[in-house]
């Protein structure tokens, strides 16, 4: 579904990224672990199309979406759920899932899906008049994966979606996701918490400074040696 | 109650002339107005879309220059000998000229510096609002330069067959700012509650994510200057032939000023604030020059602004609504939740 090749992210002069290649096959969950500053961020932003590569080629359900603008991407199918429960705080609930519809114009199907996140998030629904600004760290975050969810997408990108979340939301969080994915929609999540990241996903690639280094399923990845010392404390 | 609000507001001046005698108070009436007009369209860009434009007069004075050149008539010689002669078109052909052409150089403003955008637009338009000046200065063939364009005359509205009917006096001048008012301030409100705004006020409160949601930041920017430079210029050209005289003053950066402290101290982003803080700074100096010193006059102005942005840091408008609870609940968090609560950027 998602291929890339030999990807290359700069800011300036800074290298974030130097020739990542990886696969999103349809349904299939994939995560990217990896440390801070490693280019997990980086590469979700430029698959999104905020941050343009420096050179490489992205394909998606077989065309290239290399030089496509963000909003180009989105159209074809791929949301981005940025880091930090990314809303804007001061729009109601209501108006930060319209704005996850922006590009869409089915009217109607645009209403039955803001009802299905209702029932899925009743916390949401509760505060729809409410501004974002107002609302919990766990709350923001449901509404950020929402308002991702109204894009209607083929592949949904998830950037840290536990971070600065307490425990038992972030169970909550990637249950969501679990739920997200068994609806049919393919996931590519970048996560620091590389333990329950490798528990729930397909395949997961680790990046360290730029580079992919190991690639496998989940379980292989947490068998390895190296991610045991590294990323999973032994 | 709240509905029918505006109504009464605009009841109650439309009947002014009626009761108002006293032709410097009118005057005042219509310089102020053609001053809203001109906040009102500066709000669209600082209040909706977060970009200051600091040399927003240029837009103001193309306006005004453009309006009376197409009225007055003019002829030119350009570079390699080319003449350039312009017969006298009718007046209304001007204002929509000005019009036209202020929004055309919004266009070119907004495009050369909403790639880069903020600290640059801010730059880019201060330096766009000096250079438009001194060419309305030195281009002595064409403006007249500090001689001044004289005998600009009034806007003239009608058919043939009809009529035509002139705006020469103070009373009529006052009736067509106001009717521009109205016409601006309705553009600007169904602007802003449509998709369209929607989408500026996104990229103005976080940008990044605006773009992830697929809205085509630099078009709705570029938008949003070419509609309020073009407004800009409508206020331009009903100056130029209200005072039917026009100088590379226009140009001035004290006019930009006066915009943005009527936008900032009435609630920038707020419908009615360019409109509140317009008529109190507009008649500040008529007020104090009652019982005020010239000097003194613009310390009170200045010490009023003061107070107002100490007391009311979000504006008038706001503070009104959050007192009278006029506003919903939606609205009064709005205000509360500052829109730098931006979480950080994703490295």
């Amino acid at each position: 579904m998602l291929d890339i090749s030999d990807l290359v992210c700069r800011y300036g002069k800074v290298e974030a990224v130097k020739g990542i290649s990886l696969s999103v096959k349809e349904g299939q969950f994939v995560v990217l672990i990896g440390a801070n500053g490693a280019g997990k961020s980086t590469t979700l932003r430029s698959i999104s199309g905020v941050l343009p590569p420096a050179s490489g080629r992205m394909m998606f359900e077989g065309e290239d979406i290399t030089r496509c603008s963000a909003r180009d991407i989105l159209a074809r199918g791929i949301a981005h759920c940025p880091e930090g429960r990314r809303v804007f705080p001061a729009m109601t609930v209501d108006e930060n899932l319209d704005m996850g519809a922006y590009l869409r114009a089915d009217r109607g199907e645009i209403e039955s899906d803001r009802e299905r996140i209702f029932t899925m998030f009743p916390r949401l629904a509760e505060r729809r008049a409410q501004v974002a600004g107002t609302l919990s760290g766990g709350e923001q975050q449901m509404l950020a994966i929402s308002r991702a969810i109204m894009a209607k997408p083929k592949l949904i990108m998830f950037d840290e979606p536990s971070l600065g979340l307490a425990p038992n939301i972030v169970e909550q969080v990637f249950e969501i996701i679990e739920d997200i994915r068994k609806s049919g929609t393919t996931v590519l999540m970048v996560e620091q918490n590389a333990y329950s990241a490798l528990q729930m996903c397909d395949y997961a690639y680790l990046i360290e400074a730029g580079n992919i280094v190991l690639s496998g399923t989940g379980d292989d990845l947490i068998d390895n040696e190296h991610i045991r010392k590294a990323y999973l404390g032994g | 109650m709240k509905r029918l609000f505006p109504w009464a507001v605009l009841l109650v001046f439309a009947s002014v002339p009626l009761w108002l005698n006293d032709p410097y108070l009118l005057n005042a009436f219509i310089t102020t107005g053609v001053f809203i007009v001109a906040a009102m369209s500066l709000n669209l860009l600082l209040g909706y879309t977060g970009q200051l434009s600091l040399g927003h007069v240029a837009f103001f004075g193309i306006g005004a220059y453009t309006s009376a050149l197409v009225s007055l008539g003019f002829d030119v010689e350009l570079l390699f000998g080319i003449r350039v002669v312009h017969e006298p078109w009718p007046v209304w052909s001007g204002f929509i000229i000005g019009t036209l052409v202020a929004g055309l150089f919004g266009y070119l403003v907004g495009k050369l510096s909403f790639r880069v955008r903020d600290a640059y637009f801010v730059i880019v338009s201060i330096s766009f609002a000096e250079v438009t000046r001194l060419v309305a200065l030195n281009w002595v063939e064409l403006t007249q330069g500090p001689l001044a364009l004289t005998s600009i005359p009034p806007l003239t509205l009608g058919l043939p067959g009809i009529g035509y009917f002139d705006f020469y006096s103070k009373q009529s001048n006052y009736y067509l700012v106001l009717g521009v008012l109205v016409i601006s301030y309705v553009i600007i409100s169904r602007l802003v509650k449509s998709r369209i705004g929607r989408a500026m006020v996104a990229l103005k409160e976080n940008e990044s994510l605006a773009v992830s949601v697929g809205i085509d930041v630099t078009r709705y920017l570029v938008l949003a200057a070419v509609i309020s430079a073009g407004m800009a210029g409508a206020a331009g050209s009903l100056y130029a032939h209200y005072l039917k005289i026009i100088d590379p003053d226009v140009f001035l950066f004290l006019y930009t000023i006066t915009m943005v402290i009527m936008v900032v101290t009435g609630g920038k982003g707020t419908l009615a604030g360019p409109i509140v803080g317009g008529l109190i700074f507009g008649f500040i100096p008529v007020i104090a020059r009652s019982f005020a010193a010239p000097e003194v006059q613009w310390i009170l102005y200045g010490a009023f602004m003061i107070l107002i942005l100490f007391v009311l840091p979000q504006g008038i408008v706001p503070a009104i609504e959050k007192w009278f609870g006029v506003s919903n609940e939606a609205d009064e968090a709005r205000q509360n939740t500052p829109s730098s609560a931006k979480t950080q950027d994703a490295s």
